[in-house]
């Protein structure tokens, strides 16, 4: 079929690559599935640690499901809801669902907040919340400012079938990529100067990929900004139960609630929830829009009936997350195996000189690079990106695939393996760093490979962890 | 842990409204998708829901409250199923057999989906078709329900301000579902009870050439087969001739077939996908097919909604898309089980034709001993009851006022013909399926004694009813925006069970 026709005969969301995953990225990826690592079957395989999964707990969320059969529709002790959860598809959810939820997310913030059930939103994870949420306050053309780096998937999630655009907040990493008032100032004059209109500000908090929180004052900043300029702030905080140490983790939410100092219309402020990454569950789709402006929890409500959760699914986490002691405890020591993991992974690097960004959240290290480039350009960035993947054989995202305005940082996860697979990483990286300061200095890794970058327009790559994999023969390779 | 049980109104904290201020203050700050009506609700449908949500029937608790009949819910085999997953453990990762499975299928966020989901999926669909046709488990994408599958191609196939047409009556939420978001339009092929609902060419052309008149780029056909709300399957001909004439206008044709597996009598059901198999020279790369397990096993809950398209580029697509709306690993992993158990799959769909069939039946025998007809059908989880002869005057406006009476004094929620887009009032769908027995006893008792006494056959036009209600339903245009939402304008949410 000719490309031509197709042009004619699709729309253009369907011929255009908005959904960012054109990219020369697809190696890391490929790399990674043709040849995967498995300690006893493929030790010398490629390592994931691309994908900021959080599976560090597994083991108590089994102890649970073995210990309350009924929390299911397919056990014995449940199976006699089967019909009537099967059959229900209200998009207001099932009210025990939408209750837990609200508790839950009051819990991973301490408790220093609660949340309004009859405010919980369903959607189809977080890509299908961000989604909704931009389509309820948005017009094409619109635009978002957000802080860089960024997580990828925004590309596509906000901007793909809504036609909305993205427009980056500058920040550096002489002052750890903290978000400044003059960086918002900057960003919404140039997106002015530029004609076009902002409706909003996103941020992630804590933030992907840095793995940090933010601060009291920052967030009080966004906050008058926000409101001064009339825009609204979405807070995507799906990793909220992912931070591990100090300083703790303040949402949104407690700053609407307490710091009543500043003058805010909270019909401005929505949060976007996930039980994704905090509880390890991408693969239930559970993702929620939780607005403090009336309309858009009914504009939301109704558009969720294109990705509420399963029903299947909103029993057994409305049974497990109403478990007060589960929930304790799982979110206890939760944290106490991210900080482990985080120390191990990191002083394994500091051994070899490797540096990262000091965080305390996410399931993942911002590991800086910027001494190992040949040049501090992000072309060097993506040969040693290269080799990292061909030689040192692990799977990493440059930060340029995070719109990071400087070149050598790499987001690296560590919460999707055992604590096998991270000795063997610690190694390798160990071996790469030590090899190349044997011959001298300066960074001189001799990459084998043949550099087949394309001169490719950097904001459309992506990072997808569900999958560019092409494993569907349909799936051709990139456009 | 419970199910949910029926609530009442109060129980469930509504937001409060808006006042006028704050409404213009969100029009401002908020998008023009937001604050539009194509969501559909704003409707004076809504009275029917209000009726049954207040005073919800049952059997013995609440003999004399409205009977559910507006929603289209498949809950005849579920005994089968609970049958099923008692032998079965394994399939899911919540029992002592299956745990070990949780870690993985937890984490598992892929968009291919679960191949053996996708696999169990191609089964099923192909077993619904009699296995006259194979599917390709490389081409089934999933999204949110059919609510989602519907979106999602029309997503990828036509910009905002492009045209769909479809034939009337049709099911209401597709005005929500194709073109809300998407800025579609759709443009109704009118088809009426003359030459029983048929699809013509006449009416396809002419629908057509108006849209290009009014300078309309047409990107498609969309049909329901089955249909809902009629309840019939289309014949191989009429097929062929679609596919035709969506092919010779390079234009696609979306087959919406979620309810495939609920024909329950003959002829036996055709799907787009057979008939292409036998047309040579036909582009399939325009052919794309819907389907959903919430009809045919009564899943509504469980979201499962397909994407099937012979288009290559429109799979690729529409599997990036997937991720705003994928099937919860959860249910992809018990699914797969239950739809690979090839022996299951074909006693469920002999039963479940066959109860379907008796339940038919039993309906349609009650409202033919009071002279009222409905449109034969052989599919669909209703009927299609024609109550012309019950009308004050042929107009809507008569139609919204029996179904008023209907709801309010016979106390049963129906959803008129004029919810469908229907062009010809009279027309009212009553769904059968989602009770038992007793209830539809009890339904058919009522409308009996509302048309005429038991036994005594009157002739239709014997208007007996008078309206006691102070008639509050406003002038409002019957345009094309007026749902009947199965899954939910009830401002509260509850779960309320049907018996």
């Amino acid at each position: 079929m000719a490309v031509d026709h197709q042009t004619q005969l699709l729309s253009k969301i369907a011929i255009g690559d908005g959904h960012a995953e054109a990219s020369p990225y697809f190696d890391g990826w490929k790399a990674y599935d043709e040849d995967p690592f498995h300690p006893t079957n493929n030790p010398n395989g490629v390592i994931q640690m691309g994908l900021a999964e959080n599976q560090l707990t597994s083991d108590l969320v089994e102890d649970w499901i073995v210990s309350n059969p009924e929390a299911s529709i397919c056990t014995p002790e449940g199976v006699a809801d089967f019909k009537a959860i099967a059959n229900f598809q209200d998009y207001h959810g099932l009210p025990e669902f939408r209750n837990t939820v609200a508790k839950f997310m009051g819990r991973t913030r301490g408790n220093r907040v609660t949340f309004d059930p009859d405010r919980v939103v369903m959607s189809g994870g977080a890509t299908g919340a961000h989604e909704v949420v931009a389509f309820c306050l948005a017009d094409p053309g619109d635009a978002f400012l957000v802080p860089i780096p960024y997580y990828p998937g925004f590309d596509r999630d906000l901007r793909w079938r809504t036609g909305v655009q993205l427009v980056p907040i500058k920040c550096e990493s002489s002052n750890n990529f903290k978000l400044t008032r003059q960086a918002l100032e900057a960003a919404y004059e140039k997106a002015k100067e530029d004609n076009i209109r902002v409706k909003g500000v996103l941020i992630t908090n804590p933030s992907n990929p840095l793995g940090t929180v933010m601060d009291r004052n920052t967030l009080r900043t966004v906050l008058s900004f926000i409101n001064e300029k009339r825009i609204h702030l979405v807070c995507d905080e799906i990793y909220a139960a992912t931070v591990f140490s100090h300083p703790s983790f303040i949402s949104i939410a407690e700053i609407l609630e307490e710091d009543t100092d500043i003058e805010c219309d909270h019909d401005l402020i929505h949060i976007v929830y996930s039980l994704s990454k905090d509880m390890g569950f991408p693969g239930f789709r559970v993702g929620i829009i939780y607005s403090y402006n009336d309309a858009v929890v009914n504009c939301a409500r109704k558009m969720s009936s294109f990705g509420l959760v399963s029903t299947h699914t909103q029993y057994l986490l409305a049974s497990m997350l109403s478990d007060e002691d589960f929930v304790e405890r799982f979110l206890q020591e939760s944290a106490k195996r991210l900080s482990q993991r985080y120390r191990v992974f990191t002083s394994g690097l500091a051994k070899v000189g490797i540096k990262c960004l000091q965080s305390n959240a996410g399931l993942f290290v911002w590991m800086d690079l910027r001494h190992l480039l040949k040049k501090p350009t992000f072309e060097s960035e993506m040969e040693l990106w290269r080799v990292i993947i061909h030689e040192v054989k692990i799977n990493v995202s440059p930060g340029s695939s995070f719109h990071c305005p400087e070149a050598g940082w790499f987001r690296v996860c560590h919460a999707n393996m055992d604590d096998r697979a991270v000795q063997v990483a610690l190694q390798r990286i160990r071996n790469f760093v030590l090899q190349n300061k044997e011959v001298n200095k300066k960074p001189c890794w001799q990459s084998n490979l043949r550099l087949s970058l394309k001169a490719r327009r950097f904001e459309e790559i992506m990072m997808s962890p569900h999958s560019p994999i092409p494993r569907s023969p349909l799936v051709k390779a990139t456009n | 842990m419970c199910a949910p049980e029926a609530t009442n109104l109060s129980m469930h904290k509504q937001l409060p409204f808006c006042t006028l201020k704050k409404q213009s203050l969100n029009m401002e700050i908020l998008s023009k998708i937001a604050t539009n009506d194509k969501h559909g609700e704003n409707s004076p449908y809504f009275d029917g829901w209000k009726a049954y949500e207040r005073n919800p029937f049952h059997l013995t608790k609440n003999p004399q409250g409205v009977i559910q009949m507006g929603l289209a819910e498949n809950q005849l085999c579920f005994d089968l199923i609970e049958e099923w997953i008692r032998n079965n453990p394994k399939a899911s990762i919540c029992t002592p057999e299956g745990v070990h499975q949780f870690r993985d299928i937890a984490n598992f966020q892929d968009y291919h989906g679960l191949q053996d989901f996708r696999n169990g999926m191609a089964n099923f669909m192909s077993k619904v078709r009699g296995g006259r046709v194979r599917f390709d488990p490389d081409r089934i994408l999933m999204s949110g329900g059919a609510t989602g599958a519907n979106e999602l191609i029309m997503f990828c196939l036509a910009d905002p301000g492009d045209a769909f047409m479809v034939p009337t009556p049709y099911y209401p939420a597709f005005v929500r579902d194709l073109c809300w978001r998407t800025g579609v339009q759709l443009i109704p092929v009118h088809c009426d009870s003359s030459n029983n609902f048929k699809i013509t060419l006449p009416a396809l052309e002419e629908a057509y050439q108006k849209a290009k008149e009014e300078k309309i780029n047409v990107k498609g056909l969309i049909i329901t087969n089955p249909s809902n709300p009629l309840g019939t399957t289309l014949d191989k001909d009429t097929l062929k001739s679609l596919v035709s004439f969506t092919n010779q206008k390079n234009i696609h044709l979306v087959c919406d077939e979620i309810y495939a597996a609920t024909v329950f009598n003959t002829p036996s059901y055709v799907s787009v996908s057979e008939v292409i198999q036998e047309m040579e020279n036909c582009r399939k790369e325009l052919i794309h097919v819907i389907c959903s397990l919430s009809k045919d096993m009564g899943f509504p809950g469980f979201r499962v909604g397909i994407v099937y398209s012979f288009n290559d580029t429109v799979v690729n697509c529409g599997r990036k898309m997937s991720s705003f709306g994928l099937v919860s690993s959860q249910t992809q992993h018990m699914l797969a089980s239950m739809l690979l158990d090839e022996n299951f799959v074909t006693k469920f769909l002999e039963e479940s034709s066959r109860r379907l069939a008796e339940r038919h039946d039993k309906f349609v025998k009650g409202l033919e001993e009071v002279n009222i007809t409905r449109f034969p059908s052989n599919a669909g989880l209703f009927c299609w009851m024609n109550l012309k002869g019950l009308l004050e005057e042929q107009s809507f406006e008569s139609e919204l006022k029996l179904w008023r009476v209907i709801i309010h004094e016979v106390k049963i929620n129906v959803s008129p013909g004029s919810s469908f887009n229907c062009s010809e009032p009279g027309w009212f769908r009553v769904c059968f399926a989602n009770m038992d027995d007793e209830t539809v006893d009890v339904a058919l008792k009522r409308i009996r004694a509302f048309v005429g006494k038991e036994g005594t056959k009157k002739p239709l036009g014997f208007k007996r009813w008078r309206p006691n209600l102070r008639l509050s339903f406003s002038s409002s245009k019957f345009d094309h925006e007026t749902v009947l939402s199965p899954h939910s304008p009830i401002p509260t949410s509850p779960l309320v069970r049907a018996t």
